[in-house]
């Protein structure tokens, strides 16, 4: 079995889904021949045919809009946003029919879409190539926002997604595209949507991250291992619906709760975390109160600033240090 | 320096404001006067439902609604055209041509009265539902066009969007997409002159709108909107070249909107009770109903008839509309995804509680 990154994990499993289910096409700018920008349906057209893997006129709204039409006739579009920078213009039609059409014609029409995007910072990218607006989406009722952060995870859950009979945008931390190699069987096993990752098991805090940011809480974790921390690190995933059952539970163990994001802090996926560990059973749990490491409530800046902006491994190992000084 | 392309509008018309038929090529429908009488008898039952919606929205009985007075032709028109198969994707108020694929008066009013089980409608399952946003229904419909043509299924799919919607990216985009990707669509611009108080002039610096559809390759059409028969012709050609792979085709129906713009709105705030009292002198009923009666093919009696019947229709479905029971509380929740997530059924076991414990 071949080590593969995760952008050629979302590649196999396009393939795979292409392959098994005559429903399912490709659509987006560049997508075909090309391969998509980050490559990520490259060889796509070439075997399955550019009927399947369909490069459209450069106009994103129409991309999202026509997505919608044929997942409403029984297609299963996957449509690829090629920047989250260039996603708002499809936004309309996600928060606006995506999200509604099943609960708008009580089970007549759904839509089983999705919107692919890559997202996140740190590859030196011209302006509005590197944010982070994940919690715009988890906002829209009847949308499931999916974010993986490995390349076994980027498979399954973009098979779940695909197969899923509603919509689901899936934010691809474009950081980690190539960062490692792991091996991943083209085996059509998909992950469960609305469920956490326990990546590693730890008993003093509960590290709580998703997406590219995965890399600098592990990283974090080595390093307060090495103080005699020891931190239990979830992925989060689905980011909606939020799965606080497993954060819960983890939290119920540790006492402690450090919550990581690229994005902004303020009203982000980590507030709602937050927010549901607040005014549950969670609250009773915690020992300190739950720390966010987050962007900057700023404009994320050009690539000069943006490793300062972005959450690193020394503030997340001073937020977790903090959490541990309140006894 | 040379010409490298030009274009030139047509305008179709075979019913005269006075009900003649005009030029010399009357469509086959011209002459067909079961179906005219058919499609006439729609119309009709099309207005007296507006009238009562209109008057049950006056009363409390129903919330704002958009009225589709004077847009009989175009809307019945439509409908006549379309094949069960083909895909409607309206914008709010094409009741006639819903009406002709099935829906019932009473879930137009149900929508309109606040329950989403009107969209859940008797239709063709198909089609899509009512379409507030504006012009989003053109790309809704371009995707349906686009399954049918990657399917190899000979179907078409129809849109359509007001003069000021013609207006919007998504309209622009959707046209364009048909041009590109040469979709089995029908786009028709109901162009009743007025978006809201902003009159046709100031949408667009363009002579006519449909001329919009020759910038993104295909074929475009003006039709009297007033006029059944010109409609039914327009659109039933359309819809064949659409079929057959022909590609899509923008049509710009010309007709005038009677009623304020829904409701909640009053246009004697801004719009001259001249232009409307002229306006209704081309009217799309009366039109017909002289045509149908110059050719012997229509009574005063069976005008007064038709009347009752419609009357007793649209009773009817006011009682099916008001005796529907409420949705439960757990609706709400049980049509938003297929598979309920967890935070969603708790939220749905609060609501219950508090619905069994209010």
């Amino acid at each position: 079995m071949a080590k593969i990154t995760l952008v050629e994990a979302v590649t196999m499993a396009l393939a795979h889904e292409l392959e098994h289910d005559p429903d399912v096409v490709i659509l987006g700018e560049d997508v075909g021949i090309n391969g998509g920008v980050f490559r990520a349906t490259a060889g796509l057209a070439q075997r399955f045919g550019e009927d399947r893997v369909i490069d459209t006129p450069l106009a994103e709204t129409m991309i999202a809009g026509m997505t919608v039409g044929m997942a409403t006739q029984g297609m299963k579009p996957v449509a690829e946003a090629q920047f989250m920078g260039f996603i708002y213009p499809m936004v309309d039609h996600v928060i606006s029919h995506a999200g509604r059409f099943r609960n708008r014609t009580r089970g007549r029409m759904h839509c089983p879409l999705v919107i692919r995007a890559p997202y996140g910072g740190g590859i030196h990218a011209p302006e509005h190539h590197s944010e982070s607006t994940e919690a715009m989406f988890a906002h829209m009722p009847g949308v499931r926002v999916v974010i993986p952060s490995s390349p076994s995870r980027a498979y399954g859950l973009l098979l779940a997604a695909i197969r899923n009979p509603d919509p689901v945008i899936f934010l691809e931390p474009k950081r980690i595209y190539r960062l490692h190699k792991e091996e991943v069987e083209d085996d059509g096993e998909e992950l469960p949507l609305d469920m956490c990752f326990v990546l590693r098991e730890g008993k003093d805090v509960t590290l709580v991250t998703w997406g590219a940011m995965t890399k600098e809480t592990l990283e974090a974790t080595d390093k307060l291992a090495e103080q005699g921390i020891s931190a239990e690190v979830i992925d989060v995933a689905t980011i909606s619906p939020l799965d606080m059952d497993t954060i819960y539970e983890s939290v119920a163990k540790t006492g402690r709760c450090v919550i990581v994001q690229e994005a902004p802090k303020n009203c982000g996926v980590g507030a709602e975390i937050a927010a549901n560990l607040a005014d549950s059973q969670g609250l009773y749990s915690l020992q300190a109160p739950v720390k966010r490491v987050a962007g900057y409530d700023t404009v994320m800046p050009l690539f000069r600033l943006e490793k300062k902006y972005m959450p690193s491994v020394d503030r997340i190992i001073k937020a977790v240090n903090e959490t541990l000084e309140v006894s | 320096m040379t010409t490298v392309a030009s274009f030139s509008i047509d305008y179709v018309q075979h019913l005269s404001p006075e009900g003649q038929l005009v030029g010399d090529k009357a469509p086959p429908i011209a002459t067909d006067f079961e179906q005219l009488k058919k499609l006439y008898e729609l119309m009709v039952l099309t207005r007296v439902f507006d009238a009562k919606a209109i008057a049950l929205q006056r009363t409390g009985k129903l919330g704002t609604y958009a009225s589709s007075l004077g847009h009989e032709a175009v809307h019945v028109g439509m409908g006549a055209a379309m094949k069960y198969e083909d895909v409607f994707a309206p914008m709010y108020r094409e009741y006639g041509t819903q009406f002709y694929r099935g829906v019932k008066m009473s879930e137009v009013l149900l929508y309109w009265g606040g329950d989403e089980r009107g969209s859940n409608f008797s239709g063709p399952k198909h089609d899509f539902p009512w379409c507030v946003p504006i012009a989003t229904q053109n790309l809704h419909a371009a995707g349906a066009a686009m399954t049918f043509k990657l399917r190899g299924q000979e179907r078409a799919a129809v849109t359509v969007i007001g003069d000021g919607g013609s207006s919007k990216g998504d309209f622009l985009e959707a046209i364009n997409a048909a041009g590109a990707f040469k979709l089995p669509l029908v786009l028709v611009i109901v162009n009743n002159q007025w978006a809201i108080s902003v009159p046709r002039k100031k949408q667009s610096g363009g002579q006519t709108l449909a001329q919009k559809g020759i910038a993104a390759g295909l074929p475009s059409i003006q039709v009297d909107g007033n006029d059944l028969i010109a409609v039914h012709a327009v659109m039933d050609e359309a819809l064949k070249r659409a079929r057959s792979g022909g590609g899509a085709t923008v049509v710009e129906a010309i007709t005038y909107r009677l009623s304020d713009h829904t409701t909640a709105d009053d246009a004697s705030r801004y719009r001259p009770q001249e232009e409307v009292e002229n306006a209704r002198r081309f009217e799309p009923i009366s039109r017909l109903r002289k045509y149908l009666m110059s050719n012997n093919q229509w009574s005063a009696q069976q005008e007064n008839q038709l009347l009752k019947d419609c009357a007793a229709k649209v009773d009817a479905a006011v009682e099916e509309y008001l005796s529907t029971p409420k949705p439960a509380v757990t609706d709400m929740f049980d049509y938003m995804f297929a598979e309920l997530p967890h935070d969603l059924a708790e939220q749905r076991q609060y609501a219950l509680e508090m619905e069994n414990n209010g």
